[in-house]
């Protein structure tokens, strides 16, 4: 289905532009954190189908010309992960202050502070509002159909002008966007659950350190 | 094929034209939609027992189904129920009631964010629940979600292109005739997506200020 083939391209360049942009969006360097900002401000300002539509309609005037899957995909990952670079940075700034300058007493480098302390503490915390933005991406999945992509609400329509009958196709899409997004917040919440720093987490760890003592 | 200066100047006012439209279809669903929201937040927290699951699955409801799909459900269903409305009144009922599932989830949070110390006043005081409701609670549910309801309201703007779908020539919709009128899509789209720019970007500079004047709620 073509609908679940542009949700999965879609989430994986909205992830990797969230990334992108989130993380450059706390640079030190202002040559580097300026575009994120602009990046994010633009793709933020202007509506998704506007972004669709002049990927479709105007960049061939510039001599690129993408395929319809291409450009519809192209659009949801930049606005999506605009949106998604918002939740990557909240969630890294609003870390505990004692987190980072930890990481500094031990003398772990800026790189490594990143990588291995501060991101993967803030990946739980990303993990409900990105849950939101697959929803949501799922949902605007159905604009690639205003450019030509034959996708869930394509076919709804082609089937529509084929048959006439209006009300049961529109009827079962309407059904089928509804069992999906539930689904993806199911999934959503069963990641949540898997990937928490619950109690029991931290139990196993503090064990683990009671024995490093211990063992010296 | 280059960037055309007289055409921007030929299409300009059509533009406007559509964004006048663009601007008049957002504030009267956002009105519906607060009336809604408020209606539906207002009914869900008094649970009362079919109406409330009826309610929560309304709001999931359209929430899990795209605006676009709900927006060809009122415009080619409804006329089968001899309800025949024009695209622009159709296209306001459809994102009204979109949003009103949102803006009711909104208020809620409003709502139980009450501190229930305000409520055993009103009932200490003998005030009716009516007067509870009108002059305690949403008064002072609305203030911590102006900035999210503004918030709401921008999202409304952009989203209203969606219903350039349904034949409504609002910004998009003009852009999209022009263009295929025309054969020329760079200036018109171009226009379209900077006007909406030119609009949202000062919008939501000004919904940060708001946050900082009222407190950030969420």
């Amino acid at each position: 289905m073509v609908t679940l083939q542009v949700t999965l391209l879609g989430i994986a360049l909205t992830v990797l532009v969230a990334f992108v942009a989130g993380l450059s969006g706390l640079s030190r360097f202002w040559f580097i954190r300026w575009p994120s900002f602009i990046f994010v401000e633009f793709f933020r300002g202007s509506g998704l189908i506007v972004q669709m539509f002049w990927l479709f309609f105007a960049l061939p005037m510039f001599g690129i010309q993408l395929s319809p899957l291409m450009a519809g995909v192209l659009a949801l990952g930049l606005n999506m992960g605009a949106y998604g670079s918002e939740i990557v940075r909240g969630t890294i700034v609003s870390r505990p202050k004692g987190q980072t300058e930890a990481a500094i007493a031990l003398g772990l480098s800026p790189t490594k502070r990143f990588w291995r302390i501060l991101i993967p503490q803030s990946i739980p915390a990303m993990l409900p509002p990105f849950g939101n933005l697959t929803v949501d991406l799922l949902k605007n999945t159905s604009l690639v159909s205003l450019v030509t992509v034959a996708d869930l609400t394509w076919g709804a329509q082609t089937v529509r002008t084929n048959t006439g009958q209006t009300v049961e196709i529109f009827l079962t899409i309407m059904v089928l966007y509804y069992m999906l997004s539930l689904l993806l917040g199911q999934l959503t919440s069963f990641l949540e659950r898997r990937f928490a720093l619950d109690r029991k987490a931290t139990g196993s760890v503090r064990k683990q350190s009671l024995f490093g003592v211990f063992a010296k | 094929m280059t960037w055309d200066w007289n055409f921007v100047i030929d299409i300009l006012p059509s533009l406007f034209r559509g964004l006048r439209l663009t601007l008049i279809i957002t504030f009267s669903a956002f009105g519906i939609s607060l009336l809604l929201g408020l209606i539906v937040s207002v009914f869900r927290f008094l649970k009362i027992p079919v109406l409330s699951h009826l309610l929560n699955f309304y709001v999931s409801f359209v929430r899990g189904t795209p605006l676009l799909v709900q927006a060809y459900m009122a415009f080619f269903v409804l006329p089968y129920y001899g309800i025949i409305l024009d695209p622009v009144p159709t296209a306001i009922i459809v994102l009204g009631i979109n949003y009103s599932a949102y803006i009711a989830e909104v208020f809620r949070s409003g709502i139980e964010q009450l501190p229930t110390g305000q409520w055993e006043a009103s009932r200490a005081l003998s005030l009716s629940t009516r007067r509870t409701w009108v002059r305690i609670v949403i008064p002072q549910a609305t203030r911590p979600i102006i900035p999210v309801l503004g918030n709401y309201l921008i999202q409304m703007f952009k989203d209203s292109a969606i219903l350039s779908a349904i034949t409504v020539l609002e910004l998009l919709g003009t852009g999209l005739q022009i263009g295929s009128r025309t054969f020329r899509y760079l200036e018109p789209i171009t226009i379209v997506g900077l006007l909406f720019l030119a609009v949202s970007v000062p919008s939501s500079l000004l919904v940060r200020r708001l946050e900082k004047k009222y407190g950030t709620a969420h």
